[in-house]
């Protein structure tokens, strides 16, 4: 396997955009991870594209080949990659393996959604829908904020984490995303603010649920040849990826107050990378809804079992913490694009990692120059988990 | 339609019914019209299945047979889901309940009959067939 590193990265604009369709938003992120990188389009050999409405919540059932032709990339090999809310990490991982596997010196990972083409309660039955439509959507009518809901229950039932726990979740997400030009939600908001937003499934409240994003990420990556070739300044290389998947029943799930495949993805990729939990300096880590950004502190090993409240009580995942989390904002504030999400949190590593063009309010501390990302598809269904190094 | 300041055109409307294939776990659907719960069990290797499962997917044996359902379960996780999705707007707020069997094997479904406050997760609920409002058999935790 060849080493591979990320040479360009773009992000649009993330919130409700209702100005451009699904091949003009990828355009804004697709572009300048191009320029970024010092290519042109002609010069990439492969690209993955992640996205999960295509002829659902948007219009267009072949996204990839849209917006392949609109961004120039027509001729390079091409797929369309479908892990739920995890759609373009794992187009990071395919785009990777292209170049790693030496099929490809230069490839490039997409993710783009577009949510916001139909209405709330449409794209609730959507979203419902990703996990087990037949047992578990069919009759019983789960929306995406109830999966993560039951998982609330169970770890608020057995650890006592509170409301309050899951309140400071948003107020430190609202509080970056303030920070972030790219952000969806730029307000801040305080824990009463949150506790008193309307439920939408106990105890999940508006304030502890991801907003529904149009938005795009794009990543550019490339072999070692090719970066010395290019003479790239900052190479950030992919020091690790793990994945893993859970069942599509939730009923047939060991327990609800963890994810299995979080656990899994983060066991594998450390060992990939050959590092611990505590070597890495900050994450990006998958919080759709308040309880996922606890439960991702223990699966990713950054804190014991049961005592992911207590990190985020203590300040640890702030800049000044043991480990920051979500500078971004997260997909809490930032927004949640679903097969956009992989690509953004990589484009966040990377200008962290390179110290660079990140407002310097939410520039996070660097010791080791390593950064973890995990982003789970659906409620624990998927998981990948990609650890770059500088 | 999602409303905009921006102009949009409008995709051509298409209804989508799908036909889902029933014929392998019908004796399941079959026993809710009769008030029973059945889950499947590997003749093979022994493991027994909720939801039904017409093929092993741990020794991929296919030689199953039906096994009927204790109704004695308790509460391991619950959420009451307010905001609902298109197809369920007309339901009032429903409480989801995810039980464990006596048996062992876990079962998700609305749990009717308390109020929010009464639930906690350890409950001992029943789990009980019947055909809902909308005539599709179907089951739901309730009081013991």
């Amino acid at each position: 396997m060849r080493k591979v590193a990320v040479i360009g990265v773009g992000n649009s604009k993330f919130g409700i955009r209702n100005d451009v369709n699904v091949s003009e938003l990828a355009f804004e992120a697709v572009k300048p991870s191009l320029e970024d990188a010092g290519l042109a389009a002609k010069d990439v050999q492969f690209v993955a594209l992640g996205s999960v409405g295509a002829g659902a919540w948007y219009e267009e059932l072949l996204p990839a080949v849209v917006v392949g032709e609109y961004c120039g990339l027509t001729g390079a090999g091409l797929v369309r990659c479908e892990a739920a809310c995890a759609s373009s990490s794992a187009a990071f991982f395919s785009a990777y393996s292209a170049v790693a596997s030496g099929h490809a010196d230069v490839a490039l990972a997409l993710g783009v959604e577009k949510m916001r083409e139909i209405d709330t309660p449409t794209a609730m039955e959507w979203i419902g829908r990703a996990g087990y439509y037949f047992w578990e959507f069919h009759n019983f009518g789960l929306t995406f904020p109830a999966y993560y809901a039951l998982y609330a229950s169970a770890h608020m039932a057995k650890y006592g984490t509170t409301e309050e726990d899951l309140a400071l979740v948003a107020v430190k997400s609202h509080k970056y995303a303030a920070m972030n030009p790219f952000a969806h939600l730029q307000n801040r908001v305080t824990i009463d603010d949150v506790l008193s937003s309307m439920v939408i499934a106990s105890p999940l409240k508006l304030y502890d649920c991801c907003p529904m994003t149009d938005g795009a990420a794009s990543v550019v990556v490339a072999s070692e040849e090719k970066v010395r070739e290019l003479r790239i300044d900052t190479p950030i290389w992919v020091a690790g990826i793990g994945y893993s998947s859970g069942t599509a029943n939730l009923s047939r799930r060991r327990d609800f107050v963890g994810l299995d495949a979080s656990v899994l993805a983060s066991q594998r990729a450390y060992k990939a990378a050959g590092i611990t939990p505590s070597q890495v300096d900050f994450a990006e880590v998958h919080d759709c809804f308040t309880i996922a950004e606890i439960m991702a502190y223990e699966d990713l090993g950054f804190c014991g079992r049961g005592e992911g409240a207590k990190l985020v009580r203590e300040g640890q995942t702030e800049i000044g913490g043991k480990i920051p989390v979500n500078m971004d904002g997260g997909l809490k504030a930032k927004g949640h694009p679903i097969g956009a999400t992989g690509c953004s949190m990589v484009y966040e590593l990377t200008k962290q990692l390179r110290e660079e063009a990140v407002e310097r309010s939410r520039q996070v501390p660097l010791k080791n120059y390593v950064g973890l990302a995990h982003n789970v598809g659906g409620t624990g269904h998927y998981c990948y988990v990609t650890i770059l190094r500088r | 339609m999602s409303s905009t300041s921006m102009p949009v055109i409008k995709s051509r409307p298409i209804t989508i019914v799908e036909e889902i294939p029933i014929s392998k776990t019908l004796k399941f659907w079959e026993g809710l019209k009769e008030g029973k719960v059945y889950a499947t069990k590997c003749c093979k290797c022994g493991r027994l299945y909720f939801p039904p499962s017409a093929d092993c997917p741990d020794c991929l044996c296919s030689d199953m047979q039906w096994v009927k359902l204790s109704n004695e379960a308790e509460v391991e996780t619950f959420t009451h889901v307010v905001i609902r999705p298109t197809s369920f707007c007309e339901y009032k707020p429903y409480t989801v309940a995810i039980g464990k069997l006596k048996e062992g094997v876990k079962v998700l479904a609305w749990l009717t009959g308390f109020k929010l406050s009464q639930i906690r997760v350890g409950m001992k609920v029943k789990l009980a067939a019947k055909v809902s409002q909308e005539g599709n058999p179907t089951y739901e935790f309730t009081p013991p």
